[in-house]
């Protein structure tokens, strides 16, 4: 970390008007009702003031307290996902010309975000599909285009939920690239402000903020280190996680595990790095025209292994068995990284409270 | 005949026929709602049979017949085989013509429970159940051959149109197998069970409704009956702990889809 800045509380409007006034549609986690997730904002007040999160195995709940912070709750709802590779859209569509030829169509939409406060695992969610999409033989266009016009303020964590397991996997619940500016927010003042592009340089000057003080730093640090240590969760190390997973495929672990999951996949869902995806088309009542599109698909759908007219994961134990293995093991061979950060999301989402970390160490003992 | 032997069989511009047996009208109406496609819709096909809509020809030899409703008479039965007899490619849509529907709970009660349901249903005294006729709501499949179901209470204009255009382009509709907690994710809906402690039946019940009861906040009644996977021991357990007793359990599978045998864990 080279150099850190200041930006109270009360400038949050400034550089929001600055971000828009650049073109950028700012994001933010909201409070709606019962959750805390990623909506449209236009000033500070809709931030999430005084508001925090309770999440535990198949447990969220919101709450409200006295405290002058606007990212006091953990974790959004939702990853950053949505916003990159969405859950359905239409990719092309095909219609007759005047010739009787099919004229195909690309569709590509995009706009300019600004994320305000991703959280570091949320960040390393977006790494992690940059391997998929991006630096991969297969390129998204829309994903292309939509990371090309993104805008990313990471806001590292003050204090984790009891789901949360970054440090398990070796990681830290502070932003260490991938972002254009990252902040850590002291409570009741403002934010510490780190600069992490070129294009995070070009707003820090434009607000011209002050320096932070060495107090401030400190106390940005000792909030993060705050966080770390309330992960009490445990992994073995994940290169020994990645080895023991593939050799022990017979595990009675995997039975009992699938005696108890659900196979809804609102942990693949929730998951910042899960990808699979289907594709299908709607045609009009007419036959004349279709739209392909493309959604969101589990592993955990039944018909997802159905290939040359056989289903061979027919049996929720193999479904549980891939999305563990793919997630926490092969998923190295295939894009060169972890494919989990720890962000807790499929835990505190699976209605059963499976918790992906218990599942791991009972087969990894 | 496979069934996409029978769907090249069909005539270019098919004959179609919409059928109700005992039901609401719910379904039938899912696909009058959508005026607009229904007329783009008769640029491609005869409806020769719709009472709901219209044309009354109720025996024409079609190449589609659409059946809603469920079968609790002699003469429903009659007139199901004369239906099924004249139909190249039958299809049942909806709960009632899938499962038998809610007026299936008739079939856990003998005829003293009847009659006391039939006063508390009807404030006077109604000759709706005549005591010498079968004594069973049952599917549409429990009769005769069925090619294919469109799920749902009622079904959705979006389910009939697309499964229509599917048929008249000679392939056999998709089906929906994921559970309704794929739609509430990709809709970005917060799930009800874990953000809000409601008991609901979305991880084991068949997609297609895009989660209309948790976008409003409340758990799913189970209208489209079970997924092609439904752990059902897991969703007891789970409703157990939330609170639930054995018989509210019980009463929440045995509801829209009671003689799915999916959610009797068949």
């Amino acid at each position: 970390m080279s150099h850190y800045y200041f930006l109270p509380h009360q400038r949050i409007d400034d550089m929001l008007n600055q971000l828009q006034g650049d073109g950028y549609k700012c994001v933010a986690p909201r409070h709606h009702e019962s959750e805390i997730n990623y909506d449209t904002i236009t000033k500070s007040a809709d931030l999430p003031w005084g508001f925090h999160d309770e999440q535990a195995p198949g447990h969220y709940k919101v709450n409200k307290s006295d405290h002058k912070h606007a990212f006091g709750f953990v974790l959004p709802t939702t990853s950053v996902k949505p916003m990159l590779f969405k859950a359905k859209e239409n990719i092309w569509k095909v219609a007759r010309n005047d010739e009787g030829k099919l004229a195909f169509e690309p569709i590509v939409e995009f706009e300019k975000i600004a994320v305000f406060g991703v959280r570091p695992c949320d960040l390393r969610g977006i790494e992690i599909q940059d391997r998929v999409f991006m630096e991969n033989s297969y390129n998204d266009v829309r994903y292309v285009k939509r990371r090309e016009n993104q805008f990313l303020i990471a806001m590292n964590c003050t204090k984790s939920h009891s789901n949360c397991f970054c440090v398990a996997l070796g990681d830290a619940p502070q932003a260490d690239k991938g972002f254009d500016l990252a902040m850590t927010e002291i409570e009741g003042d403002g934010f510490v402000v780190e600069i992490g592009s070129d294009k995070g340089r070009a707003l820090l000057d434009a607000l011209d903020l002050e320096a932070a003080s060495g107090g401030q730093a400190q106390k940005a640090l000792a909030k993060i280190a705050y966080a770390v240590d309330g992960q009490k969760k445990t992994l073995p190390p994940i290169k020994e996680v990645e080895t023991k997973l593939m050799a022990n495929l017979e595990h009675p672990q995997w039975d009992d595990v699938a005696s108890r999951c659900l196979s809804c996949g609102s942990c693949t869902q929730v998951c910042p790095t899960c990808f699979c995806h289907t594709e299908r088309d709607e045609p009009n009542v007419l036959g004349t025209e279709t739209h392909h599109t493309r959604e969101w698909d589990s592993c955990f759908s039944i018909d997802h292994s159905y290939t040359h007219g056989d289903t061979y994961r027919e049996d929720p134990k193999y479904r549980y068995r891939q999305w563990l293995t793919h997630k926490f093991s092969t998923w190295r061979d295939q894009f060169r990284t972890k494919g989990c950060v720890g962000c807790g999301r499929c835990v505190t989402w699976c209605p059963v409270k499976i918790d992906v970390v218990d599942e791991i160490n009972a087969i990894c003992k | 005949m496979s069934a996409h032997d029978k769907l090249l069989g069909l005539s270019a511009r098919p004959k179609v026929a919409v059928h109700k047996f005992s039901s609401c009208d719910g379904c039938q109406l899912a696909f009058i709602n959508d005026a607009v496609s229904l007329l783009e819709l008769s640029t491609l096909v005869d409806v020769v049979h719709f009472a709901e809509a219209g044309p009354l020809d109720e025996f024409a030899e079609v190449d589609l017949a659409i059946i809603e409703g469920s079968v609790n008479t002699h003469h429903d039965i009659h007139r199901l085989e004369m239906v099924r007899e004249k139909a190249k490619y039958l299809v049942c849509v909806g709960a009632c013509a899938i499962t038998g529907g809610i007026q299936a709970l008739r079939n856990y009660t003998d005829d003293k429970g009847l009659l006391e349901w039939q006063h508390g249903i009807y404030p006077q005294d109604t000759d709706v159940i005549i005591k010498e006729d079968l004594s069973t709501a049952k599917p549409i499949s429990a009769y005769v051959p069925v090619d294919f179901e469109i799920p749902g209470c009622p079904i959705t204009s979006t389910q009939i149109l697309h499964a229509v255009r599917s048929i008249l382009f000679g392939v056999e509709p998709e089906k929906n197998v994921d559970s309704v907690c794929t739609s509430c994710k990709h809709a970005g809906i917060t799930c009800v069970t874990v953000a809000r402690g409601e008991p609901c039946l979305g991880p084991v019940t068949a997609n297609g409704c895009e989660a209309l009861c948790p976008a409003l906040g409340r758990g799913c009644y189970g209208c489209y009956g079970a997924s092609k996977y439904a752990n059902m021991g897991a969703m007891t357990d789970k409703l157990k702990e939330m609170g639930l007793s054995e018989i509210q359990i019980k009463h929440k599978f045995q509801y829209i889809n009671s003689q799915d045998a999916g959610y009797k864990g068949e």
